[in-house]
């Protein structure tokens, strides 16, 4: 007898995938999504319910459904990945130093002159000038 | 954005990246507001927000902070996050910004 193929296996890892790779790209735009990702989680969640399913009817009804080798290796595979996703959120994300020589509220904001993006030199003095306060971000950059 | 134009308030970026990249991130992310290149992190360390070789090939980076500055150049509101992914909420900064008087 041909044996079904076991597609909830295949389509709870792509979504295993979605969760790992949504992140940066879409859910890091929103602060609700982003601050606690939990959008993410759910999606390991379903990745991870599906594919239990489908690993489990290959292990109780290998005559009918394929996947007890493939769904195992992509079973283990998702753990890793979500694994990875956890330690990148909760601890390779916060390994940033101390701002304790950052400035406080009531000191003097160094003033500066720098390129903005088409290269003209921007001065603090005159964006200060037209405004009533300055907002500072301070980026990493671009990666 | 134009919450705090309404409100006469400048928002400024600034990190290490040239102007060519910061021009490339702002396209791709839509930013209208001015981005400053600060290459050697001179203006970032004046700030206390340096991230030691925290960017590729052990470069000079900031750590992710925000400022607020009154037109004195004092600074009035300072957020700094202990996660890079978690940064100040507008509404946050925003509060601060109503809190200026004036």
């Amino acid at each position: 007898m041909k044996r079904h193929w076991n597609s909830p296996i295949w389509a709870g890892f792509a979504i295993v995938i979605v969760a790992l790779v949504s992140y940066i790209p879409i859910f890091v735009r929103f602060p609700v999504t982003r601050d606690v990702p939990w959008a993410n989680y759910l999606l390991y969640l379903l990745g991870g319910g599906l594919l239990a399913v489908g690993v489990r009817r290959a292990f109780q009804a290998p005559e009918q459904y394929r996947g007890k080798i493939s769904g195992s290796i992509l079973a283990v595979l998702s753990v890793l990945l979500l694994g990875f996703f956890v330690v990148s959120i909760l601890y390779l994300a916060k390994q940033i130093p101390s701002a304790e020589r950052a400035l406080r509220p009531g000191q003097p904001a160094p003033p500066f002159v720098l390129q903005d993006i088409t290269g003209r030199q921007v001065a603090s003095s005159e964006l200060l000038k037209g405004h009533r306060a300055v907002v500072l971000v301070f980026y990493r950059g671009y990666w | 954005m134009s919450e705090f134009h309404d409100r006469g308030v400048e928002v400024v970026a600034i990190s290490v990246d040239s102007p060519a990249e910061s021009q490339k991130l702002c396209q791709s992310r839509g930013y209208s507001f001015p981005f400053l290149s600060d290459p050697n992190a001179q203006v970032i360390r004046g700030y206390g927000v340096l991230h030691p070789k925290g960017g590729e090939d052990d470069k000079d980076i900031a750590r992710p902070a925000e400022f607020l500055i009154d037109t004195a150049g004092t600074v009035r509101w300072v957020n700094l996050t202990d996660d890079i992914r978690v940064r100040a909420r507008p509404e946050a900064v925003l509060g601060a910004i109503s809190r200026l008087g004036g």
